[in-house]
This record gives structure tokens, C-alpha cells and sequence, in this order.
């Protein structure tokens, strides 16, 4: 089992026929990743090529998400659209229903994403993950994005994050148990889905025997999940916050990752998730030996 | 990108907010000309006041009435060069005087929590906002703004009514809440506030002090917004990376630090910090602490390591390097391929040892490469938690 994405999903790509587009489309080919469609209003008609495993493998293009849709069933898209254009494409994708529209691109304006976020809000059919994240993974059985698929395997952990290499790194670290889904859910100010709409998901999925949690410094999300485990989480959760040595008022690199005054600090949310009963490792090696430890039952 | 007040103002001023007359100069000199243009509009009366990122310089003495030309130029020459909370004053703005009758707050910023903007209102203003919110949260109005609606006519209504404004005062705000709706929108803000805004005593409504924060992400809409960098402060090393286009913020310390990924490096950071605090058993460390942050982010090629190297080379505080990478969609020996570039082209110039720890996909042949090479600088280590350990040993010992 896994959360948001699984074996049956039908993936179209935003953006495919640019050069991230094209590299990561052939990754999740690659991946197992039920392709069914790109978009691209100047190319619709045309069909690409990609190279996979199990050799060559056509994927059409089509003129919007709607068509896509239509044609194909697809209920999930990857946008790999540029940081100017993605705001017109997420509309698009929300217009047309999809249930699942993952963002990828970095560098989005968050007024732009203010905008499609609250838009998408409104219509209350469309799911959104990031900007600015790797996407989501369920081992085994469907990758959306940029997470490699060769790091772990299928397993009982569900992992979140805020940062993409953390979620590698710590996939690595746990490669032997494997993951039901890890998801990276962006650094950016505003974010589709957060670590809260996952914990739920991943509370709820029979698939899911503990939880990593990655959180880094900035805003308030980390304290926020910590609440919400307090009152509705049951399974084990290991946490882990980046950025204890960030100084106040310097952003970085993630556009959300910023101490302003006292507020988002790394030692808060590592404070209000002990608070809640959550272990979190000083390092992320830490963190991963508190998990193997969880899932050998030796701690809860 | 937070701006100076001046620059604020003058943002302000381009979307209609109504604001005072103001000038801003760097001697004392300017200062008094500046006073002799503007105080002609405010009977002789204008302010100077210092231009730095940061509150309180009111009590720090940064802003001074003066009421003649003399007393303009005096107090531009006593805030100029001042420190105000480790910011040195380049810079004052001589703005016209106000007769004000009552100071009132507003600010419109992005809700993070609630993935949506907030508008906040006050009657009560000129203090700090932190403090009326934690001692006076009644007298604080917060709304909420849709993204996308903004801050119409009936929002600006909504707001100075929760506010607790008279209707007349109420009325005269309303018009100044919706032009700066404008300046957050359309320039791509994440904080407009004016502390304070002001009644005077002719019942004009005035944006007094502004604060602008823009984000950088949208700069692709705002070429002009490239001027309003604040060049003249910026860090000679931040400054560097920014030219070579790379992710740089300076830091305190000895042990230079670049990774892929901004969550893997902040955490190269702490990690790297902890292993000083073990050496010299005491936190903060003496003996070693990270010296920046540098994300190259996924594909290291040659020449951004290169880059990335010679930034943190040329920093005089560093005294060993730690390159942590885990490959995730970059393959290892790629990477191990641009730190042998790198060493390549930097030749004699690199004198600072180097610790190296690649994990994730081909880091058999990374190592193998590095390895290979056997340079006397480079130390491979298998573990984060190892090389962070060995970087800071190595810097605490040179």
C-alpha cells in the first residue's frame, strides 16, 4: 500500500518535451511508472520516444491537460513547466479535474503560487504537491517526479520531508526496511500539501507501519504537525529538522527556509516534536537508527 | 529582498499611497540641501532619518526633527557612520516634517501557516508590532486576504472596521489600503507594512515609514528591481558566489562546506558544528564551526565545483573543506570527476585540505576515482557523520 500514488496511477508529464522534462520522464519509465501522456500545446499530435529497460516505449503528446485526460484516464500529472508558465499550468490541470498535480519546478513566484494554490482550494478536485519539491515515490509501484528509484526499495515506512536530498539521504540510510511512499513536499513559503495532509495519509494507510518526518527551519509547519501527531497520530514517528546553525534573516536556499526574529527555528520544532512524543535524531544517521530501532520493535 | 525605507517610499509614491516629501543623501553636506528642497514644503521642518534593515533606531538616536538647515546638516553628521544593532548608517533620508495628530498600523504579509496573505490593522501604532501583539492582541485586526481578490474596496472596509476605526477615519484609510494592495501585488511582495500610518492634523492620511519585503523569485516580472540591491553592504564573498550564480551565504567559521541540495547542506552545517562542539567540549565550538553555506545543487559539474571551491578557498577563515554529496539523480563519479577538475584547475591555488564523503548512486566509482587520483589534500570518508568529524579536526589543526 501507499499514499497518493500507486501501481494503477496514470501519469502524464507538464512540460515533457523540455530537457528536465525528457531526463526525468525516461527515469520513471524506467521506474515502472505508468506513463500514459505529455503535454504541450505547440507539439500535441507528435509522440516521443524514450529509451527504457524493456526497450523502446511512445508516448504521445497532447494539446492540454483536459485532452490528456480524456484519452488516457491519466489522474496524476508532473509539472516540469518553467518557473513564468507554471501558475497557467497548474490552472489548467485544475480546471481539467486532475485529482493529483505534482509541481516540480523550482524558482516559482509565491504570489504565483498563492494564486493557483487558493484557485485549486476553490475547486476542491485537485491535490497539489509543492513547488519546488522531487515529488513522490511508492517503491514498487509508481514514481512521480524526481526521487531516483533506485535508492530503496518497497517496505513499511512512510517518509515526508521538506527537502529533496534529505529524503535521498534518508531513504539510503533505511534502504534494507524500503518505504511504502516517501514524498517531498518543497521548501518553499506556500506548499500544496503539507506534512500534516500527509501524516494523516500516511496514519490511514495499512501500508504504513512508522513515519520519518524531515522538516528544516522556517515557518511554523513543523510545530503545527507536532500538534496534529499529539492528537491523531498512533504509529511511530521519527523526526528530524535541519538548520540548527542557520542564521537569523538569511534564507537558505530553499525560499522558505528562513529564521525571522525568533521564529522558525530548527530548536522550536525539534522542541514541540519531543513535546509530542515524536523521537528526533540530532543528525539524520541518528534519525535512521531510531527508526531501524522502531521497526525491530525494540522502541515505540 | 528587504528594502531600505527610502526605497519604500519611493515604491510607495509610484502607486499612489500618499507619503511625504523626501530626499536621501550621504554627507552631511547633501543633507542640508536636501532640507533646504524639502523643508520648503513643511515650513522649514523635515526629519532625518538613518536608512538601515533593522527597527529601533529611533531609540538608537537614528532619527532627528530638525527645525533649521543648521540643525539638518548637524544631525545628518551624527547619524551618519552610527551603528544601529551591527548596521553602520551609508545613508539618511531627509523627509519633510508632519503635523500628526494619531498614528495607526498596517501591514499585509504572506500567511505561511495559512497558505494565504493576511492583512494586519491598528489604531494603535508607532511601537513595535511584536510588542502590541503580545501586550494589546485586542487592538490588533487581523483578516484575511484571497490571493485572489486582494484587497477591494469591501476588504479595506472589512479591515478598518475590525480595526475599530470611526467611520469618517475609517473612510480616509480605505482608499490608502487598496493602493497598498497595489504595491504588494503588482511588485511581488511578501511584506508591506507601514508603522506608522498617519492622521495629521488636517485629516490627511500618510504612509510615514514603510517596510518591503520582495520576493526574488518573481524577479523574472521586475528587471527594476535588480537597482534596489543594496550592493554597496553586501558580503565581498556573497557577492562573488551571486556573480557565479551560486547558492553562498557567509558564515563565521573554519570549515567550508559545499553540498547538493539546501536541506542535505543545513544539515552538513549542524552536523559539522556538533563535531566542533565534541573537540573542544564546549558549544559554540572554538576549534571549529561550518564557515558558510553552499548548495551546487544536482548536477555538480566540474566547473561548478570549481566555482564553488574557489568561492570558499577565498575566504581567509577557512581552514579545511568538507564536499558532502549524496548522488540522487547526479551519479558520484560525475561528481568525483568535478572535484578532480576542479583540483585540476585550481592547481597550486588549493592549499586547504579536503574531505570528501559520496554516498547514492555509482559512489563505488566515485571513490574509485578519488582514490585514483591520490591527491595529498583530498580525504575520503565513507560516512556524513565521519567526515564531518574529520573536517573539523583538520581545521582546528591548521
Amino acid at each position: 500500500m501507499s499514499i497518493f500514488l500507486n501501481k494503477d496511477s496514470k501519469v502524464i508529464v507538464q512540460g515533457m518535451t523540455g530537457s528536465e522534462g525528457m531526463k526525468h520522464t525516461t527515469l520513471m519509465l524506467a521506474a515502472g511508472t505508468d506513463i500514459v501522456g505529455g503535454v504541450n500545446p505547440r507539439k500535441a499530435g507528435s509522440t516521443v520516444e524514450f529509451a527504457t529497460p524493456d526497450g523502446a516505449r511512445q508516448v504521445k503528446v497532447y494539446g492540454t491537460v483536459k485532452e490528456a485526460m480524456d484519452e488516457t484516464g491519466a489522474n496524476v500529472s508532473v509539472v516540469f513547466v518553467p518557473p513564468a508558465f507554471t501558475k497557467s499550468a497548474v490552472i489548467e490541470a485544475v480546471d481539467a479535474q486532475i485529482p493529483l498535480a505534482i509541481v516540480i519546478t523550482e524558482g516559482v513566484a509565491v504570489r504565483d503560487t498563492a494564486e493557483f494554490f487558493t484557485y485549486a482550494q476553490a475547486a476542491g478536485t485537485t491535490r497539489i504537491i509543492g513547488p519546488n519539491c522531487p515529488g513522490i515515490i511508492s517503491p514498487g509501484q509508481s514514481n512521480a517526479g524526481i526521487i531516483p528509484a533506485t535508492i530503496a526499495g518497497p517496505g513499511r515506512i512512510g517518509l515526508v520531508s521538506k527537502s529533496g536530498t534529505l529524503t535521498y539521504q534518508m531513504m539510503y540510510e533505511l534502504k534494507e526496511i524500503g518505504f511504502s511512499s516517501a514524498i517531498g513536499i518543497g521548501g518553499d513559503p506556500i506548499i500544496g500539501t503539507t506534512h500534516i495532509d500527509c501524516l494523516a495519509a500516511f496514519q490511514d494507510d495499512p501500508g504504513t507501519d512508522a513515519i520519518v518526518m524531515i522538516g528544516e527551519i522556517g515557518g511554523d509547519a513543523e510545530e503545527r504537525a507536532a500538534e496534529y501527531i499529539k492528537e491523531h497520530v498512533t504509529k511511530p514517528v521519527i523526526g528530524y529538522v535541519a538548520g540548527f546553525t542557520a542564521p537569523e534573516g538569511k534564507t537558505m536556499g530553499h525560499a522558505g527556509a528562513i529564521v525571522s526574529g525568533s521564529s522558525g527555528t530548527a530548536a522550536a520544532k525539534k522542541e514541540a516534536l519531543e513535546a509530542a512524543g515524536v523521537k528526533v535524531g540530532k543528525t539524520p544517521s541518528e534519525a535512521a537508527a531510531l527508526m531501524r530501532q522502531v521497526m525491530q520493535g525494540l522502541i515505540t | 529582498m528587504d528594502l531600505f525605507e527610502y526605497q519604500a517610499r519611493d515604491l510607495f509614491e509610484a502607486h499612489g499611497v500618499p507619503v511625504l516629501a523626501g530626499a536621501i543623501a550621504t554627507t552631511p553636506e547633501q543633507a542640508r540641501d536636501a532640507a533646504q528642497r524639502i523643508g520648503a514644503s513643511s515650513g522649514g521642518v523635515t526629519v532625518v532619518k538613518a536608512q538601515v534593515k533593522t527597527g529601533g533606531r529611533g531609540k538608537a538616536g537614528g532619527v532627528k526633527v530638525a527645525k533649521t538647515l543648521d540643525e539638518a546638516e548637524e544631525a545628518a553628521r551624527n547619524i551618519l557612520g552610527m551603528d544601529i544593532k551591527g548596521h553602520t548608517v551609508g545613508t539618511v533620508m531627509v523627509a519633510a516634517g508632519a503635523r500628526i495628530a494619531e498614528e495607526y498600523y498596517f501591514s499585509v504579509l504572506l500567511d505561511r501557516a495559512n497558505r494565504s496573505y493576511l492583512a494586519m490593522c491598528s489604531k494603535e501604532g508607532g511601537m513595535e508590532i511584536e510588542q502590541l501583539a503580545v501586550e494589546r492582541p485586542e487592538a490588533l485586526a487581523k483578516v484575511e486576504v484571497d490571493p485572489n481578490v486582494g484587497i477591494d474596496a469591501a476588504k479595506a472596509k472589512e479591515i478598518v472596521d475590525e480595526a475599530g476605526f470611526d467611520a469618517e477615519t475609517g473612510a480616509a484609510i480605505v482608499p490608502v489600503l487598496q493602493q497598498l494592495w497595489t504595491v504588494y501585488r503588482d511588485e511581488d511582495a511578501t511584506l508591506v507594512e507601514v508603522n506608522p500610518l498617519v492622521r495629521t492634523e488636517d485629516g490627511s492620511i500618510i504612509a510615514l515609514d514603510g517596510k518591503v519585503t520582495l520576493d526574488a523569485n518573481a524577479d523574472f516580472r521586475h528587471p527594476e528591481h535588480a537597482a534596489l540591491e543594496d550592493k554597496a553592504s553586501a558580503d565581498p564573498l556573497e557577492a562573488k558566489a551571486k556573480e557565479l550564480g551560486l547558492n553562498y551565504v557567509k558564515l563565521d567559521g573554519n570549515v567550508g562546506i559545499i553540498g547538493n541540495g539546501a536541506g542535505l547542506v543545513m544539515s552538513t552545517l549542524d552536523v559539522v558544528a556538533y563535531a566542533g562542539q565534541e573537540l573542544s567540549g564546549a558549544a559554540p565550538s572554538v576549534l571549529a564551526s561550518p564557515a558558510n553555506f553552499l548548495d551546487i545543487g544536482g548536477g555538480a559539474s566540474a566547473d561548478v565545483m570549481a566555482n564553488g571551491l574557489s568561492v570558499i578557498l577565498g575566504d581567509e577563515q577557512v581552514k579545511a573543506v568538507f564536499v558532502n554529496v549524496f548522488g540522487g539523480i547526479t551519479a558520484c563519479d560525475e561528481v568525483a570527476k568535478g572535484i578532480v577538475g576542479a583540483l585540476e584547475s585550481l592547481g597550486g591555488s588549493a592549499k586547504k585540505p579536503l574531505v570528501v564523503r559520496l554516498d547514492g548512486n555509482n559512489v563505488d566509482e566515485g571513490r574509485r576515482i578519488l582514490a585514483d587520483l591520490n591527491h595529498p589534500l583530498v580525504t575520503i570518508e565513507e560516512t556524513m557523520d565521519g567526515a564531518a568529524r574529520k573536517a573539523a579536526e583538520l581545521a582546528a589543526e591548521n
